[in-house]
């Protein structure tokens, strides 16, 4: 038929007739470009450039509670090293590199040319891009006026009345206020970015029911940016007014409330998990159907789980406050919904379970790392359950149980299925493959890693011991815990080691990927690897959620059974 | 080198589950309710987890890419309704009843009746360490606080009634009961009731600042004949030992009586802790340092060397000062 | 050739507008901020250790109200003109737009003047006027940042730039003024008339 587009054997002949770009120039189309992929590339490497420096504060972290009473670091210094730690990975490692997949993959994915904004995405990029820079300038940014200190290290929620100017002088808060309230401006452009493309810019036959599911989770982690991100950068200004104004906000000398502090930033902070965890999620919808050979089992139930998790993660804030004394009822209904988001959550493990059931299981390293990610997101929500439940909560709050549940949740879970994306869609972003003997070689030393640090690190917690710690007594019985938690950094530098030297060695010399190496359904794949600057030579129409099994499959198209 | 020794000489006792924190050894009634609950939500979990991790596991074996497949895709599957409800129901119903043992505990604990002999102690957190006021007694110790031991058949718990002085903490003691956070500009209360004497371990809970680590806690759960005979003891005003009357008229010259009471005396500063009864006390530092002549007075000569940090300013005292004021305070008993 | 799913279809295909949608975005992010500006505003009421108090101070600001208010009508009124190719009709609708902002602007700048001046309120007083001039500010600075936007539509306007293909551009832009105004309702209504 004259009007349909074969989807192979599209080239891009443009670039072969142009003369090698000088450095200067490829440097200049870099920081200019609009164009959501490379855009999209920017925030990934940004991304894993602070997840090496955050890396490297835990791995200081580590050191100085391997063992009691340790003199690696002075307090000052190690309260500013988990501050930075957790504010670098949640807002210049997590939510970047997030971004920066979700920039890059959904206008393909939606058969689109770019995002609907491109000048707004670049903009985005940059003025997040600048708050991170800023917020680790504070290293270098001078001892303020009383000598008090240069990075932030007030923890990376920073509970008021400690962020007040009496007791932190000087300016190492306001890099941590600032950094962060220019991130969330850069979070909110995107998020507006992708919430326009995916509604105004899907090719034709494309309703929201058959978009990818990775766009639907993006769709939600989007509104729940809009809604808890704003919280934050209120909470971020009323600060800023406090310390430089005079204003009383949380100044509780005058009245003012700790406690409304706590409300605001968790507002966000919840929700903001949430952020981070539904994209990811998002991969897993992708890639584990494509290595079980079979359709996601239950589409519309797991869109319809992602809302609920969206909506109920607005109603659970006050499970971080379970302490702080607001009294039976609210302990109460906090208690229950957020002992009720797991029901939806626990939807999802049951419809990857059955998409996995009755497959023919490839198990590539992006596969490895899904269902290392099954599991430990199962046991990260099932400690979660234990939180929940708040007179437990009484206990194991403000305790190494729960920095080890959140960052089962956020390594075990999140970085799991980056990794995973990492090794999906890199033959895309590049036009080759990563070397899978490597990846092997970084999964399994991971695997280790992360186990050793996280499994073990839920006991010093029932033992006692409190988070945001520089050292502990020899007599409390945690010491053999912490030196194990802190052998298993080893395993986990070592993986990254091989992950980043399988990146840059595949760039170059891996194997050359083609458009479709996984043998996948969605539209990314149906054009060359890297795509194109335009992505498509002609915007396609779908017919069904899996357009290119239908052409693989044209006995059996999925537009028969949707 | 020695810290190494020291450390591997403590595996063996650290392998020891009674370690003095732990949450699951409860020793009183709050901790004892919390750690019923745990049992239970654990149980449910471990079922949980074996369940779903068992069918995972059997999933990915039986499902595996074998070379012998024929090449084929398998069939796909889209959806089915009823499996859907059932997996959304059943833990709908997991989850009410969770949450209905989870409600029992939160009352129980926080709307207990408070018996007519409960002990009133004023808890008031500061950086870096704990004030405690026993307002009908006319006490006010710091760091080690002293309650009687409850008996179940007529109970004598101490209700705590916390606030802080400049930023969030939280007072935790595992063994007795979950922590309570202490709050500027707000109070919170919250009870403990020991069933046996001891003393029992703890610390700040909450991010306080630079020394956060070293609000250490210790509370002495004691016999009722022990408990008044402290009582007693911290009722009396300062100890006036002539014998060492020069370090009292040093420490009452120096800026020490800015920030320290010692009752009997002109000294009445709030800053910092008490020091009516300083020399009762097994600890200095809040918890952190033995309380030794050695150790108070390099403690007293240059606080932020032992507890880096610390809000208490060294006083530069000369020697002959320094000797003459930790002989006195040594006599505060 | 199997090319099943990839054909033209028989509807025609379209999506809402991309601005639109954006705008939409933006308004729910806003929101999100001022929420917690009015949250902060509620809690603290009454809690002032010191000071003046909102009902020895405040003044229901009627006129700069109406001002406001009527400047969504206007706006409204300019996007209209300019779907009709109206240029002039709608520079002038822009015009009193932008006038009725600058009395609301205006108003608000006398009633700081007299609160810091002659009573004695300030950011730092107290609660109140923590609460009072950081809420009311930020919906000031959203006044502003409309009004130079409405400024430069203006500007383009008198130049002869804009014609009817820019009419969607301006209902944008008229959207995010309704919102300004509905948080000026939301402000009015629990600064002046429920917390006084």
């Amino acid at each position: 038929m004259a009007d349909s587009i074969p989807l192979t054997g599209i080239e891009d002949l443009t670039a072969a007739s142009k003369p090698r770009p000088l450095t200067l120039e490829i440097l200049h189309a870099w920081v200019t470009t609009v164009d959501h992929k490379k855009i999209g590339l920017l925030y990934i490497g940004y991304a894993l450039a602070f997840l090496v420096i955050a890396g490297l504060e835990a791995v200081i972290i580590r050191v100085q509670l391997a063992v009691p009473l340790n003199g690696v670091v002075s307090p000052q210094v190690f309260n500013r090293l988990f501050t930075m730690h957790g504010t670098t990975m949640v807002f210049f490692v997590g939510m970047p590199i997030l971004f920066g997949f979700g920039n890059y993959l959904i206008p393909l994915m939606l058969g689109a040319r770019d995002m609907a904004f491109p000048r707004l995405n670049a903009f985005s990029f940059w003025i997040s891009a600048f708050g991170g820079l800023l917020l680790y300038f504070s290293f270098l940014g001078g001892d303020g006026l009383y000598g008090a200190g240069t990075a932030p290290d007030v923890g990376w929620f920073a509970y008021a009345p400690l962020t007040a100017k009496v007791f932190s002088p000087g300016h190492s808060t306001d890099y941590w206020t600032l950094g962060i309230l220019l991130s969330g401006v850069g979070t909110i452009g995107t998020a507006l970015n992708i919430v326009t493309t995916t509604i105004c810019m899907r090719c034709p036959g494309m309703t929201l029911n058959r978009m990818p599911l990775l766009v639907w989770l993006y769709l939600v982690t989007c509104f729940l940016v809009f809604v808890a991100v704003g919280p934050l950068t209120a909470a971020q200004i009323m600060l800023l007014i406090d310390r430089y104004l005079g204003a009383h906000f949380f100044d509780t000398q005058a009245g003012g409330s700790a406690v409304l502090w706590m409300h605001f930033f968790w507002i966000f902070g919840h929700p903001e998990v949430y952020i981070l965890v539904l994209p990811a999620f998002g991969f897993a919808n992708e890639i584990i159907p494509v290595f079980s050979r079979k359709a996601i089992f239950g589409y519309p139930a797991m869109v319809a789980a992602t809302v609920a998790i969206g909506f109920i993660s607005l109603g659970v804030w006050a499970h971080h406050m379970f302490t702080v004394g607001l009294g039976p009822g609210a302990n109460a209904f906090f208690t229950l919904s957020t002992m009720v988001i797991a029901v939806p959550t626990g939807i999802k493990i049951f419809n990857w379970i059955a998409t996995l059931w009755g497959g023919k299981i490839r198990f590539t390293v992006a596969m490895l790392f899904c269902v290392a990610f099954l599991f430990q997101f199962l046991i990260a929500g099932l400690t979660g359950i234990m939180l929940s439940a708040s007179p437990f909560d009484w206990q194991l709050s403000g305790s190494y149980f729960v920095v080890a549940h959140f960052h089962y949740v956020l390594v075990g879970a999140i970085l799991f299925t980056i990794f995973a994306a990492f090794y999906y869609w890199f033959p895309k972003m590049s036009g080759r493959l990563l070397n899978e003997t490597l990846g092997k070689w970084h999964f399994w030393l991971f695997l280790i890693g992360f186990h050793l640090t996280f499994d073990f690190m839920h006991i010093p917690g029932v033992l006692g011991m409190p988070r945001r710690i520089y050292t502990y007594e020899f007599d409390r019985g945690w010491a053999v815990w912490n030196l194990i938690v802190s052998s298993g950094v080893v395993f986990q530098v070592l993986a990254i080691g091989c992950f980043v030297f399988n990146l840059v060695r595949s760039y170059s010399r891996g194997d050359p990927a083609g458009p479709d190496p996984w043998d996948a359904w969605t539209l990314e794949w149906s054009t060359a690897s890297p795509p194109p600057v335009y992505n498509f030579a002609a915007l396609p129409t779908v017919g069904s959620r899996r357009p290119l099994w239908d052409l693989k499959h044209p006995e059996d198209p999925d537009s028969n059974y949707e | 080198m020695r810290e190494l020794i020291d450390m591997i000489l403590l595996i063996p006792p650290s392998l020891n589950l009674a370690v003095p924190t732990d949450i699951f050894s409860p020793k009183g009634t709050p901790a004892h309710l919390i750690f019923g609950l745990s049992i239970f939500v654990l149980a449910i979990t471990a079922a949980i987890f074996l369940a779903t991790a068992g069918l995972l596991l059997y999933v990915l074996v039986r499902f595996r890419h074998r070379a012998t497949d024929p090449d084929r895709e398998p069939a796909q599957i889209y959806g089915s309704n009823q499996i859907e409800l059932a997996w959304t129901v059943i833990p709908i119903l997991i989850v009410l009843i969770l949450f209905l043992t989870a409600a029992r505990v939160i009352f129980n604990t926080q709307e207990a009746a408070k018996p007519a002999d409960a002990l009133d102690v004023v808890v008031i957190g500061h950086q870096f360490w704990w004030e405690f006021r026993y307002p009908k007694l006319g006490i006010v110790t710091a760091n080690e606080l002293h309650v009687p031991v409850s008996d179940p058949s007529h109970p004598t718990p101490t209700y705590l009634q916390m606030s802080s002085a400049d930023t969030d903490h939280s007072f935790w003691v595992p063994r007795l009961a979950g922590k309570t956070d202490v709050i500027p500009n707000r109070v919170n209360v919250m009870w403990i009731d020991p069933e046996a004497p001891g003393i029992y371990l703890g610390q700040c809970a909450q991010y306080c600042g630079t020394q956060h680590a070293k609000m250490l806690l210790r509370v002495y759960g004691q016999s009722p004949h022990d408990f008044d005979a402290w009582v007693a003891q911290q009722q009396r005003p300062a100890a006036q030992d002539p014998s060492v009357a020069e370090g009292q008229a040093a420490f009452l010259r120096t800026a020490c009586v800015n920030c320290h009471t010692i009752r009997g005396t002109v000294a009445i500063g709030r800053f910092g802790p008490d020091l009516t009864h300083m020399a009762s006390r097994d600890t200095i530092a809040s918890g952190a340092i033995r309380n030794t002549p050695g150790n108070l007075k390099q403690w007293i000569d240059d606080p932020d060397r032992m507890k880096q940090g610390c809000l208490m300013p060294s006083m530069h005292l000369d020697d002959r000062d320094l000797t003459a004021i930790t002989a006195y305070l040594v006599t505060l008993y | 050739m199997a090319t099943a799913s990839i054909t033209h279809p028989e509807q025609s295909w379209e999506l809402p507008s991309r601005g639109l949608v954006g705008m939409i975005c933006l308004i729910v992010a806003e929101s999100a901020v001022f929420i917690i500006f009015v949250v902060a505003y509620i809690f603290y009421l009454g809690k002032s250790t010191s000071g003046p108090m909102p009902r020895d101070v405040l003044e229901m600001p009627v006129a700069g109200t109406l001002c406001l208010l009527s400047s969504s009508l206007t706006v409204y009124l300019a996007a209209e003109a300019l779907q009709k190719s109206r240029v002039r009709l709608c520079s002038l609708w822009l015009a009193a737009t932008i006038l009725l902002a600058c009395v609301f602007l205006a108003s608000t700048a006398r009633e700081w003047y007299q609160l810091i001046y002659q009573d004695g309120l300030t950011i730092r007083t107290n609660l109140f006027g923590t609460t009072f001039y950081s809420l009311v500010g930020l919906h000031a600075s959203h006044v502003i940042a409309g009004l130079v936007m409405l400024l430069l539509a203006l500007v383009f306007a008198l130049f002869g730039r804009i014609g009817d293909a820019h009419a969607e551009r301006l209902e944008i832009l008229s959207l995010y003024w309704h919102f300004v105004d509905a948080v000026w309702v939301v402000v009015f209504t629990v600064v002046y008339v429920l917390g006084r």
